[in-house]
């Protein structure tokens, strides 16, 4: 379990992370989302100690990163796969991070097994493709099979087929019961691979909530009618539903009355419909509008 | 030991400081011989002689100590570092160690080497160390080397930039400490106050030859006492680098 507790962080004037508290629970995937430059690393490098915090403090299963005795065992995190010395093989990567901690050798090819990177584990690291390179980082993370895991935009950059084994690894290490935070700037992403959601807009916390609960509530149904009868049709649904235009073709948009009713208040009153087809908003749409004030950098 | 062990398998799992041995080895040697090679009865070889392109290796292996820390901020394995030991002090003590362990082991091969091919190529010169000016000019190169690697990494870890420590370093080695002796009145003043004319007083007190004709400076100690000050600089600019890389941001 990852606790955070009024985390803030200033660089200069600018303030990366503002008083943000949040807490990731173990055995589930959570989605740690906000838009490039919400202050995602900025939290993750803190709750790791690599940052200090200029307030608060964050805690992992009770304890400051700094105070645990061998971190690799309780927490594995992937911040940037590119944290590897090119001229290393991926073997001996491995093989330092897991002396410094008591790891043993066997568990270094384990690891590399797991992920998949036996095979070219002799090769230097400099010469990985994104996707291996992610791999290998995935299998430091795992060197000391620890409960807490924390993955950086691990997607970032991947094809489909290294995005669907992220995923489905997440997935499996959750449901062992390990705390896992994965952060991301894709909310498409997050509502395939997440289960709970920690939002973030300029170092703010937006919302903390299930993912299914999150994108009910950002996503809202609407219903598009068109109609030879439309003004008819609008004065009919005045008073109990919202009735806008769609600007490109001129159909009706209907918030709040599922389409059955629709159909039968038009055919009560003799409304001829050609087209009735309920629409949901898009995830994009509803994170775009919920990050848009805390969105750092504006295109012009 | 634990850590130890982590950067010496750090350190040996790329080139880069092989290189950097090899070329300090390579270069300091055939320095030793090409001289050795054209001493004369005017200019005979001896024991100084042969020890006088020991500042050549020494860095060498400084640039070696320095990238051990500047390319670990290059590639970020400095944060991977800290995230298997948090204990940042400990980390950076451990790669110190282990660095000048090998640039101590370094100086010593130099020097017996520069002395051992000078032998060689004139079996007939006064080669023999006898005297413990000698036998510190000879064996204290390693020692030397193991300061000035220290020195190095200090620098490595507040610059943490691979192009800036090492230009500082060589600036400062190659030209600033001998061209502050330029200044008139002052400059010597200074200059027998610097960190590696004193490291050089260490190794010639009592060594002088046709190579380092006593060039009047007036050390404040003598060759332990000035070995004694070097080492204060070195192991004092190390400990701010190490508070400084405390207290900062990875």
């Amino acid at each position: 379990m990852i606790e955070a507790a009024g985390l803030t962080k200033h660089y200069g004037t600018t303030v990366a992370v503002d008083d943000l508290s949040f807490t990731v629970e173990a055995g589930r995937v959570t989605g740690f989302l906000g838009p490039n430059g919400a202050g995602k690393s900025t939290t993750m490098r803190m709750i790791l100690g690599l940052d200090t915090p200029n307030k608060g403090r964050a805690l992992i299963d009770g304890k400051p990163y700094v105070e645990l005795k061998r971190p690799l065992g309780t927490v594995g995190a992937l911040l940037d796969a590119k944290w590897v010395h090119p001229n290393r093989s991926a073997r001996s990567h491995l093989r330092w991070l897991a002396k410094s901690n008591h790891i043993s050798y066997q568990r270094v090819d384990e690891v590399l097994e797991m992920v998949g990177l036996t095979a070219v584990a002799h090769r230097n690291a400099g010469g990985f493709s994104l996707g291996m390179a992610q791999r290998l980082g995935i299998a430091g993370a795992l060197l000391g099979d620890p409960s807490v895991l924390l993955f950086d935009e691990p997607v970032n950059g991947l094809d489909p087929e290294g995005i669907v084994w992220i995923r489905q690894f997440m997935h499996r290490l959750a449901g062992e019961g390990r705390t896992v935070l994965v952060s991301s700037h894709l909310l498409s992403e997050m509502a395939q691979t997440a289960q709970d959601l920690i939002v973030i807009g300029r170092g703010k916390l937006i919302a903390q909530t299930s993912t299914d609960q999150f994108i009910k509530d950002a996503t809202e149904d609407s219903v598009r009618v068109r109609s030879p009868h439309a003004d008819k049709l609008r004065e009919l649904l005045d008073g109990s539903a919202a009735v806008t235009d769609d600007a490109v073709d001129g159909a009706l948009v209907v918030h709040g009355m599922d389409p059955a009713s629709i159909g039968e208040l038009a055919a009560a009153n003799g409304v001829v419909l050609h087209e009735l087809s309920p629409t949901r908003g898009s995830l994009e749409e509803a994170f775009m509008q919920l990050t848009k004030e805390s969105v750092e950098y504006h295109g012009a | 030991m634990t850590l130890l062990a982590v950067e010496r398998i750090k350190l040996f799992s790329t080139r880069s400081p092989w290189w950097c041995m090899a070329l300090a080895m390579v270069i300091t040697i055939g320095m030793a011989a090409l001289i050795s090679a054209n001493t004369d009865d005017r200019f005979p070889l001896t024991v100084s002689v042969s020890q006088g392109f020991s500042n050549f290796g020494m860095v060498v292996i400084m640039v070696m100590a320095a990238l051990a820390v500047t390319t670990e901020y290059r590639f970020g394995t400095i944060r991977a570092t800290f995230l298997a030991v948090p204990g940042r002090v400990q980390a950076l003590l451990a790669k110190t160690a282990v660095v000048a362990l090998l640039a101590g082991v370094v100086g010593e091969a130099v020097a017996f080497g520069s002395w051992g091919i000078g032998t060689l190529i004139k079996p007939d010169a006064d080669m023999a160390i006898n005297s413990s000016a000698e036998w510190r000019n000879v064996a204290g190169t390693g020692l030397v080397f193991a300061l000035a690697a220290v020195l190095a990494v200090a620098v490595g870890v507040l610059v943490r930039q691979t192009a800036g420590a090492v230009a500082i370093l060589l600036v400062y080695t190659m030209l600033v400490e001998s061209l502050i002796g330029l200044i008139p009145t002052l400059g010597q003043k200074i200059q027998r106050w610097l960190p590696f004319q004193n490291s050089t007083n260490f190794q010639t007190a009592g060594n002088e030859s046709f190579m380092n004709e006593t060039g009047g400076l007036d050390y404040p100690f003598g060759p332990w006492g000035s070995l004694v000050y070097f080492a204060a600089i070195c192991v004092g600019l190390l400990v701010v680098a190490l508070v400084v890389a405390k207290r900062r941001d990875a």
